[in-house]
């Protein structure tokens, strides 16, 4: 979390990265823009599910469908922040030359996908049912 | 000069991913706009909406930005922290104003 919050610093400043290290061949830099592109549209895509619960799926009783919408927007959120926080930190470390930072959030969101993907389908049978 | 090309032409590969992003951007926005448009949609409904459309042209000049800088320059350099933080940014708020249409 501190490491977090001194992260937050290099996102604003433009030169600070550069600062340190070597300029590592374009083509990584490059590569590493379109990881973090990818993960926006992850984000981007997570904020559409939203919107389209709130709108799509008007039979689900309120609660149900604010809190599904909800959930979705803010791990939108999560995920859009997560990504310029990991491309720092890519960056940072190519310039270092280190090894790339490890990372929870991909196995954490794909349980969470999950959870999701199952809860929606019971949702979707019980309302059969009933 | 076409000899010392990149053959893994990763300049055009981050070109359409700026492309895609600002496609999936604007599936957002529709679906934003959509929903102000449905029966009894508030004024702060239509506002949040009107915002959404806003970030997707801020997310569509910051990426034009980026696509320029690309094209410009041969070798061309690493994205400025800012830019990225403005495009996430971007994303973030259109989230927040989602969170206002749904409520």
């Amino acid at each position: 979390m501190i490491e977090f919050v001194r992260n937050v610093r290099l996102w604003f400043v433009p030169g600070e990265v550069r600062e340190e290290g070597r300029t590592p061949d374009y083509r990584f830099s490059l590569a590493n823009e379109r990881t973090f592109l990818a993960w926006l549209r992850t984000a981007l895509a997570l904020i559409g599910g939203g919107f389209a619960v709130d709108q799509f799926l008007p039979d689900l009783r309120g609660s149900w469908r604010v809190g599904l919408a909800l959930a979705l927007l803010a791990s939108g959120v999560l995920c859009s922040l997560r990504a310029v926080n990991h491309w720092v930190r890519c960056e940072r470390a190519m310039r270092r030359g280190e090894d790339l930072p490890a990372s929870r959030f991909p196995a954490l969101l794909g349980l969470v996908v999950a959870v999701v993907a199952v809860a929606m389908v019971v949702v979707v049978l019980v309302d059969w049912e009933g | 000069m076409s000899t010392d090309r990149d053959p893994g032409l990763q300049p055009e590969r981050t070109r359409l991913a700026w492309r895609r992003t600002t496609l999936s951007g604007t599936v957002v926005a529709v679906l934003a706009a959509k929903s102000a448009l449905q029966d009894g949609a508030g004024p702060s409904s239509v506002l949040a909406a009107a915002l959404c459309c806003a970030l997707w042209l801020a997310f569509l000049y910051i990426a034009h930005g980026r696509i320029t800088g690309l094209a410009a320059a041969h070798r061309p350099r690493a994205l400025p922290p800012p830019h990225a933080t403005a495009a996430a940014l971007c994303t973030v708020a259109v989230a927040v104003c989602g969170a206002f249409l749904v409520l």
